[in-house]
């Protein structure tokens, strides 16, 4: 096996570090191992993802033992999309996908608060293309929601209107989805 | 190779011209994660996903004239040495995780180097605006330009409630981390610091040492950023940090002129011993470098040292780091070595200053 940092010499050095269960191994020769110290400083160190870690799997503990005693037999929660199960999220501390956060969103919301100050809704910058479809979206499930309304107060004419203010709406976006 | 042309490749163009509140605030830095809609993180995501964003990243924006940064260029991981690789660690382009850890990484740069974009670090892309002394608000301005022109072509992943959402919880709502690199000698001289520390973490900001997460402040140089980045905006987030930095600027300033009055001529001893050993010694470990570059910046900012620019600290912090010191000598170096060649690139350097 070759030195992995100077892809020269035979590696004679093999170190397993495991931390919070990460398993990394580490195959130097001997040069580059005292050359090591100093060199990529920051890869190596404590990291913010092991300290979240220790703040998620405290969180789960006392959940688990407060109020829920049948929560140890639940499955594991798992995101649909990337697999990300939230065991394996409360070990590394970070999430696999966007879906993520629709998956663990109740466990994640207290975990927001701890880390943002108190806070856990977003209050910043909305991306230009895309926010003005996050508004059209919103608008377009209000809309469905006065027509059903509309169609149980029996006013269908107004109804229809609605509709096709809806229908102008959606054809919008999937223009634009086009484009 | 002479040490001119190699200082000019060791300072990026943007570190060039001096930013306001020099002589203590060093560099302002502003960062956005962000993600793709629909594609796993790099932290779950295969090799050959994340080979597939990098295209997409070269296809859509390399090569590409930008209004503000110009033609950006994009470099990949797996085409660098590692050396090549150090370097851009050392001039703060790129994580040491990008460098290390990326099974597919890349890195998009303007040519003045104050705007980088990696690619598959923890999140799918950071962008990230370098300027020196103190400028976050022109920061933020930039990257939030950059932020736009990516969003014309790319879909990010947001959520009306919840922000931009990025690999860690840490960093989710605006994906911002805004922080600045402070030289605070005299609050260090003068044990300040500690007692300043603890009221800052309160207010939802963190110091820490120069390379990040992590590492150890070297050369009195502290790097103070935001923790908080969802819940606030991105101007509130901006601004309580340059509040909390206005305040320590104060607070160094007030601490040199103490030293000054209360003890000048042990501060001299100091700045001059530092200043001799730089000038002269044959070996030099990079921890003691980085101490006594700091004194001398002290000096020079005091006015005490009159004969050596002030841009000598920002400049051998980077040379005489390990990357850069092989880079130079163009070979392998042992610790030992290195600590040889560390002394002679200070001793050329001071030479310059002196003799031109």
């Amino acid at each position: 096996m070759l030195c992995q940092e100077c892809q020269e010499r035979p590696a004679s050095l093999h170190f397993t570090k495991i931390i919070n269960g990460e398993k990394t191994e580490i195959h130097v020769c001997e040069t580059c191992a005292k050359d090591k110290g100093d060199q990529f400083q920051g890869s190596n160190n404590f990291s913010i993802h092991q300290l979240l870690s220790g703040l998620l799997d405290a969180g789960q503990s006392i959940s688990a033992s407060q109020s829920q005693p049948y929560k140890k037999t639940q499955p594991d929660l798992k995101c649909p999309s990337c697999g990300m199960g939230y065991k394996q999220f409360a070990k590394v501390g970070r999430l696999g996908c966007a879906d993520c956060y629709r998956t663990f969103n109740q466990k994640l919301e207290p975990v927001f608060k701890r880390i943002h100050g108190g806070n856990s809704v977003h209050s910043g910058k909305i991306p230009k293309r895309k926010g003005k479809d996050l508004h059209v979206h919103r608008e377009i499930e209000n809309l469905k929601e006065k027509m059903k309304k509309l169609i149980e107060q029996e006013e269908f004419e107004k109804a229809a209107e609605t509709r096709d203010r809806i229908r102008s709406l959606e054809e919008s976006l999937n223009n634009k989805g086009g484009a | 190779m002479s040490l001119q042309p190699f200082i000019n490749e060791a300072v990026s163009p943007w570190m060039k011209n001096e930013g306001p509140e020099a002589d203590i605030v060093i560099s302002s830095r502003i960062r956005l994660a962000r993600n793709l809609q629909d594609v796993t993180y790099p932290l779950l995501a295969d090799k050959e996903q994340l080979e597939e964003i990098v295209g997409k990243v070269e296809d859509k924006f390399a090569g590409h004239s930008h209004r503000r940064f110009g033609q950006l260029e994009l470099l990949k991981m797996n085409n660098l040495k590692t050396n090549e690789k150090r370097v851009l660690v050392e001039k703060h382009l790129i994580s040491p995780n990008l460098a290390t850890d990326s099974k597919a990484g890349a890195v998009l740069l303007s040519e003045d180097e104050s705007l980088s974009v990696m690619v598959n670090e923890e999140d799918h892309l950071r962008i990230q605006c370098l300027l020196s002394g103190f400028q976050l608000d022109e920061g933020l301005k930039y990257a939030n330009d950059m932020d736009d022109w990516m969003e014309e072509k790319l879909d990010f992943a947001f959520d009306e409630k919840r922000g931009y959402l990025t690999t860690c919880p840490t960093n989710v709502g605006t994906g911002l981390r805004s922080s600045v690199m402070m030289h605070l000698p005299a609050l260090v001289l003068t044990k300040n610091l500690n007692r300043i520390l603890p009221a800052i973490n309160q207010l939802g900001l963190v110091v820490r040492g120069i390379y990040g997460e992590g590492s150890e402040a070297r050369g009195n140089l502290f790097q103070v950023s935001n923790q908080t980045t969802l819940g606030k905006s991105e101007k509130d987030i901006v601004e309580d940090l340059r509040n909390v930095v206005t305040q320590l600027i104060q607070q160094e300033r007030a601490a040199r002129e103490t030293l000054l009055e209360q003890s000048q001529n042990k501060l001299e001893d100091r700045i001059y011993r530092s200043y001799g050993i730089l000038a002269y010694s044959r070996r030099m470990e990079s921890k003691e470098a980085m101490q006594r570059l700091s004194d001398v910046r002290l000096g020079i900012d005091m006015g005490l040292i009159k004969n050596v620019n002030g841009k000598i600290l920002n400049e051998l912090m980077i040379l005489t780091q390990p990357g850069f010191l092989q880079q130079y000598a163009g070979e392998k170096l042992n610790s030992e070595q290195r600590d040889e060649r560390r002394a002679a690139v200070i001793r050329e350097r001071f030479n310059l200053e002196t003799n031109g």
